[in-house]
């Protein structure tokens, strides 16, 4: 029952990531608040504050909790990867069934020495399977070690 | 190979010469029409014959000159490890497909190449169907031997020198007889040249003497020189839209009929060396042979009606997929112990009597329920908050909220059914997933071949303990819905010790 084994959490640098994605993804949105803040609309704080809490929120609070709701399981045949903090996914690929392997690397991924292993298998549900969040020497270990179990597949 | 005796390596080849006429002919049916609009549109016809019988020859010819030309420089060659197909004048694409990567070759004859006895042969490499390779247009001959040529080489048969049988041993494992045609065409009764006509009326409606959808029109129609409709009395206007309805029937069974008909005409599935064969089709007679290997799952479909009478429908799930449909129907009309042979053939089997089979989680039921019928309360009482502001008509409201209770109480109604007949089963070797209410499939996948598990939870599943279970499945989908946190573990533990202890290097497809 490898299956329910204690997870493996991702390299701590994800945080700093998720953080930092955020950020920039929130940047139109605060500038927005902040330009139709000074217009005067609404009473002072009306817009800005609201939109400042849930942009703090989303850049401190939540990136910790989906780094906590996040891990992934390294078995002897198979890949198990848990994911998702408000709707939660479980997903395992066994070795044998996997077509090919991706390691991806984004430049904000480089700046962090991180990496993000892709498992692509034959189905038409999770056709490919992401873990990003692994130091990128791991994910490259990792690939290593998957392929040693894929067979050449014969047909 | 010897049969084949043009399918040797490194010799270009082209297609049958009597290709480029079907091509011609193919091309001024699509060429034609726009043509024929043009000299409407342009008030051309009207110079009289002088003009346009030469510019319906120059189309003529230039569709003949243009039609040559692609076939002249349409070439293909068996490679040692690939098919290689090259074409076009101008835009020249030469396109290489690895044997290894050809999940099947299958032969297909629209009307006008079946006319010459040519067939369309089309390499599936499951590269998403639509942009699939296609030899256009070669002899029956030609293409069986393409065919065997490939099917040699993709098994690593090349240097043996074997003498396939001709005709290799097959048995018919299903077939339909004209009866079962009509029968099947009966259940397929269908409205949708209403649909069609609508479609037509709103694109040619400035051809019709009045405007179609302006009712005062109708009004005028019926009170004019229609007026001998109101006069009739009741009896004759009672059997008038009997009458009506008697011609909607006829109309909604000829279609299903002949599209039946045109679609599965000489339906036959036989079991050969080389797979499934399957051959159907009145006008387009298709061949395609699956490999029994490559099928990855069955399902077993029926309608809300034909169900009542005992008929099903059987498909297979496979990588390799018919081109339009997701998968291949094998049996399209069949009894259940009809089927059993055929499910048998293909290496799988229908649930066992004693199987012990498992209901989702009665909370997921319960909860499903109630996302659908708390909007319809929240509506119910929108509408009485604004009825009571509005003074809408006497009557709408009340009539409102007893349809909105109705269909509240089907939702309920159909929970219940669905927890009730919603079930699956997993055995030695196969999963079972039984879903639907009027028209419930089974489907059926072998436990080996599936590619991942996945447990996945809403926030209102986690809360209440249950998870949905999907399976990666090649070519297609399968999901159990709403299963107790604890079983779902339990189902995947064992479907993975199952994938786990096949290796996937014995297992082809």
């Amino acid at each position: 029952m490898d299956d329910e084994a204690e997870l493996t959490p991702l390299h701590p640098n994800y945080v700093k990531l998720v953080r930092l994605t955020a950020l920039l993804f929130l940047l139109p949105p605060v500038v927005a608040a902040v330009i139709l803040e000074t217009r005067e609309l609404l009473p002072r704080g009306a817009i800005l504050a609201p939109v400042a809490l849930l942009a703090l929120w989303l850049v401190i609070r939540a990136p910790l909790r989906r780094y906590h709701a996040r891990g992934f399981h390294m078995g002897t045949d198979r890949l198990r990867v848990v994911r998702g903090l408000v709707f939660n996914s479980d997903t395992v690929v066994p070795f044998g069934r996997v077509q090919h392997i991706d390691v991806h690397q984004g430049p904000l991924e480089r700046a962090y020495g991180l990496g993000t292993l892709v498992l692509h298998t034959a189905g038409n549900h999770n056709a490919s399977v992401a873990l990003p969040g692994l130091a990128h020497g791991d994910a490259l270990a990792m690939r290593e070690d998957i392929r040693a179990h894929v067979k050449r597949e014969t047909m | 190979m010897n049969r084949a005796g043009g399918a040797a390596a490194d010799e270009w080849r082209r297609t049958s010469s009597r290709s480029f006429v079907v091509g011609a002919i193919l091309s001024l049916r699509n060429g034609g029409f726009p043509a024929l609009a043009a000299l409407v549109g342009t008030g051309a016809w009207k110079q009289g014959w002088a003009i346009v019988v030469p510019t319906l020859l120059a189309i003529g010819a230039l569709t003949a000159l243009f039609s040559y030309l692609a076939w002249r420089n349409f070439r293909y060659r068996l490679g040692d490890g690939d098919i290689r197909i090259e074409r076009g004048l101008l835009n020249r694409t030469a396109r290489s497909v690895p044997y290894e990567r050809i999940q099947d070759v299958s032969l297909e004859q629209s009307l006008v190449p079946r006319l010459f006895g040519l067939f369309d042969v089309k390499f599936e490499t499951g590269a998403g169907g639509k942009d699939e390779a296609h030899i256009r247009y070669v002899s029956a001959a030609e293409a069986d031997a393409l065919r065997e040529a490939v099917r040699a080489r993709r098994d690593g048969e090349t240097a043996a020198a074997g003498e396939t049988p001709a005709e290799p041993a097959s048995r018919t494992l299903f077939a339909m007889d004209l009866k079962r045609l009509a029968t099947f065409g009966v259940f397929e009764f269908s409205l949708v040249v209403f649909a069609v006509l609508a479609g037509a009326a709103q694109q040619f409606d400035f051809l019709l003497p009045f405007d179609l959808w302006n009712y005062r029109e109708w009004i005028g129609l019926v009170a004019g020189p229609g007026h001998w409709l109101q006069d009739l009395g009741v009896a004759a206007q009672v059997i008038g839209a009997l009458l009506a309805l008697a011609a909607l029937a006829i109309v909604g069974l000829v279609t299903g009929l002949t599209r039946t008909v045109l679609r599965d005409y000489g339906f036959t599935l036989d079991e050969t060396a080389k797979g499934l064969r399957r051959r159907r089709g009145l006008l387009t007679r298709s061949d395609v042979v699956m490999p029994i290997h490559r099928v990855q799952a069955l399902k077993v479909g029926t309608g809300i009606v034909r169900r009542r009478f005992g008929w099903h429908a059987l498909s297979a799930v496979s990588l390799a997929q018919d081109a339009k449909a997701g998968n291949l129907v094998i049996a399209p009309f069949a009894r259940l112990d009809e089927l059993a042979p055929v499910v048998a053939a293909t290496g799988f089997h229908l649930p066992a009597a004693s199987i012990a089979w498992r209901r989702p989680s009665p909370r997921h039921r319960f909860d499903r329920a109630l996302l659908g019928v708390i909007p319809l309360a929240l509506a119910g009482f929108a509408a009485s908050l604004l009825g009571s502001s509005l003074d809408a008509p006497r009557g709408t409201l009340p009539a409102l909220a007893v349809g909105l209770l109705a269909l509240a109480v089907l939702l309920v109604v159909r929970a219940r059914f669905l927890w009730r007949h919603d079930r699956h089963a997993i055995d030695a070797s196969q999963l079972f997933a039984r879903r639907g209410w009027l028209a419930p499939r089974l489907d059926i996948a072998s436990r080996v071949k599936l590619q991942s598990v996945e447990i996945a939870q809403g926030p209102l599943a986690r809360r209440r303990g249950y998870a949905d279970v999907h399976f990666g499945v090649a070519g297609g989908a399968l999901r159990l819905r709403g299963v107790p946190l604890d079983e779902a573990r339990a189902i995947r533990a064992a479907v993975l010790d199952s994938i786990a202890a096949v290796d996937f290097s014995s297992l082809p497809g």
